[in-house]
């Protein structure tokens, strides 16, 4: 199977979604770049190249440089999803949903439930999450969490090329609003991707190892941490389950709450802020709905409660580590 | 308007500094000394320089990502404000905040922003502060041909002009919002949507210091008189990308290099000032080596600076008392 990146992941769902279907559409700030000056169109394809080559291939009609007016695209988007288009929409950094929270949360999330089931929203948004690239306080948050929190949206969060080509191209097909995580740390990141299109269904975890001491869900980039820690443990005799959930909204409870039955332990790791958090909602769902089968209390590994810091030693201390996911899962042992 | 010699030579010295610092970073973060994103203002040092001169220290400003000259013309100390770009505990916040959100409450700078649009708002507040303080403050709103599309630009006219609030919005266009340009991104001008909310508008020449310190001195006084806010359109360009890297393919070809040649607010201010006599090359040669020679010290010093360390990371997410 070919190798590819994230970014390449990504782009090929959409291109190939583009092909397969005339109503979908991308819009958003430099999705081509370029647009009205006499240098190269297409000059950008997204700030860090995620769209490059769907401008030229598929022009101005279909990819939409906008105005920095996510408010007012936002809105545009919901509106020309209840009305036939597909649109995927850039919302460059996850940050940027201060400006533009409506479109998604008032309109788009509403539309179904609030017209009697008589809508369908095909809406993709696109955005970046995450911190590590000393990006500081306005562009490096993790905040699926919010949207998590709102009914009528799915929120989707691919933790390696794979899974981002096929939940991209779910998205897509889907026929509610999506917010599509990507962390921007991760667009490097290589795997194998068929070359032809796939879908992964929204709500079905990825179990990565199967263990018998400690279960682990961990979301998005924190993954990686989680595997990484798992085989250290295992030098050390300690097992663990690693479950990537892929979606948080909607969330495949079932599978969590097998595994955390099967080893009766729990470490969630998530990048984001712990209060109020998917790592908190996890963690209730097994507390009432696991209870009697947990051996210990569950742990969480999470950033800390404070904005994502500028200095790079700072911004390191913020972060999770693996060495964090360690401790955690000796904690549950203890 | 007529500047003495003093005031000439604060000035250029302003814009020399503004010019040489980003230089120093831009080259820095290419070897990468400095960490995260930079926007460098060099081209724009003519707005930065005239403006500012045209304000005072009871003047509040809420400014964009792309700051460093504003901060340098703001006369926040130099040290600390290349320390918060380099991300050093001695930076003027601490590090917490770096080139994006670098700010300064001592000298009312509101801070520079990672958000288009947030900066509209934020001065109708300050200018509410102003006029409730009494003292003839007034508050400066800057963001960029981008940002004149955001929606938080237009609300913050509107309440502006509803309140009479001591307010005024400057529009430094450089023909780039990112990558995309400002002939395709904005409909109508910005002068005709000011005169839509009720406030007067003026284009200004930013390649031309004298322009926008005669602009800014006008508009400011007229936000201090009470007679309400205004919008100044600077029509300016940057020497780089919109971030350090930015391989600018949306450019036309040599497009950087004419502007380097024939629209460099520092060159051109040289050949009017010494066109008139009013100040000697020598002069001006010595002045832009000392900034030359202060930033090169500042920038060693920020590269020795002390970091952030593990006690620093949970301090002032709250108050404390």
């Amino acid at each position: 199977m070919p190798k590819k990146t994230y970014r390449a992941a990504i782009n090929e769902a959409m291109a190939g979604e583009m092909r397969r279907d005339s109503s979908v559409i991308v819009m958003g700030e430099d999705v081509s770049g370029g647009t009205g000056s006499p240098g190269e169109d297409d000059a950008w394809g997204g700030p860090l190249g995620v769209t490059k080559g769907l401008h030229t291939e598929f022009g101005p009609t279909r990819v939409l440089d906008t105005p920095i007016s996510e408010g007012g695209f936002m809105g545009a988007a919901a509106g020309a999803a209840i009305t036939g288009l597909r649109p995927i929409v850039d919302l460059m950094f996850v940050d940027f949903l201060g400006v533009c929270l409506d479109g998604i949360f008032n309109q788009a999330a509403k539309f179904r439930y609030m017209f009697g089931g008589k809508a369908e929203t095909p809406l993709v948004v696109r955005t970046m999450y995450g911190a590590g690239l000393r990006a500081a306080s306005q562009h490096s948050q993790t905040l699926y969490s919010i949207f998590t929190h709102v009914p009528g949206v799915k929120v989707v969060v691919p933790s390696n090329p794979y899974d981002a080509k096929g939940l991209m191209i779910q998205a897509i097909r889907d026929n509610d609003p999506v917010v599509f995580f990507e962390h921007k740390a991760m667009y490097d990141d290589e795997g194998e991707v068929p070359d032809e299109a796939y879908t992964i269904p929204f709500g079905e975890a990825n179990v990565l190892s199967e263990g018998e001491d400690v279960t682990i869900v961990a979301i998005g980039k924190m993954v990686h941490l989680a595997s990484a820690a798992a085989d250290n443990l295992a030098k050390d005799g300690i097992s663990c389950t690693v479950i990537d959930p892929r979606t948080l909204s909607p969330l495949d409870e079932e599978t969590i709450l097998e595994e955390v039955e099967a080893t009766g332990r729990l470490v969630v790791v998530d990048e984001s802020h712990p209060r109020c958090s998917v790592a908190a909602d996890i963690s209730s769902i097994v507390g009432e709905k696991a209870f009697k089968s947990l051996k210990a209390g569950v742990q969480k590994v999470t950033a800390p409660h404070c904005p994502v810091p500028f200095a790079s030693e700072l911004e390191d201390l913020y972060m999770p580590t693996v060495e964090d996911v360690e401790a955690a899962v000796r904690r549950t042992m203890a | 308007m007529q500047l003495n010699r003093t005031e000439l030579l604060h000035a250029y010295r302003t814009m020399a500094a503004c010019r040489h610092f980003e230089e120093s970073v831009y080259v820095n973060f290419s070897d990468g000394k400095i960490p995260g994103f930079v926007h460098l203002s060099a081209g724009q040092e003519a707005t930065a320089a005239g403006v500012y001169m045209a304000l005072e220290e009871r003047d509040w400003i809420a400014t964009t990502h792309r700051a460093h000259g504003q901060c340098i013309a703001r006369g926040m100390d130099l040290q600390e404000t290349m320390d918060e770009i380099y991300g050093a505990a001695t930076g003027v916040c601490g590090g917490k905040g770096g080139s994006m959100h670098i700010a300064d409450l001592d000298k009312g700078m509101l801070g520079a922003n990672g958000i288009i649009g947030a900066t509209g708002p934020l001065a109708v507040g300050a200018g509410l502060s102003a006029r409730a303080k009494g003292e003839g403050g007034i508050a400066v709103a800057f963001f960029g041909d981008g940002g004149s599309n955001a929606g938080m630009i237009f609300e913050a006219y509107n309440m502006a002009n509803i309140w009479n609030l001591p307010v005024v919005f400057i529009c430094e266009d450089n023909g780039y919002a990112e990558a995309t340009s400002s002939s395709y991104s904005v409909a109508g001008t910005q002068v005709a949507r000011a005169k839509g909310f009720g406030m007067p508008g003026v284009e200004v020449d930013g390649f031309d210091f004298f322009a926008v310190l005669d602009a800014a001195k006008e508009v400011v006084e007229r936000a201090r008189r009470g007679d309400g806010p205004s919008l100044m359109h600077i029509k300016t360009a940057r020497f780089y990308g919109h971030f350090v890297g930015d391989a600018q393919t949306y450019r036309a070809e040599g497009e950087v290099e004419k502007l380097r040649a024939e629209k460099d607010c520092l060159k051109l201010f040289r050949e009017k000032v010494v066109g008139a006599a009013l100040l000697s090359d020598e002069e001006l040669d010595t002045i832009f080596e000392e900034e030359r020679q202060r930033i090169e010290n500042t920038t060693l010093a920020s590269q020795a600076a002390p970091r952030a360390t593990k006690a620093d990371l949970m301090t002032d997410v709250y108050s404390s008392y």
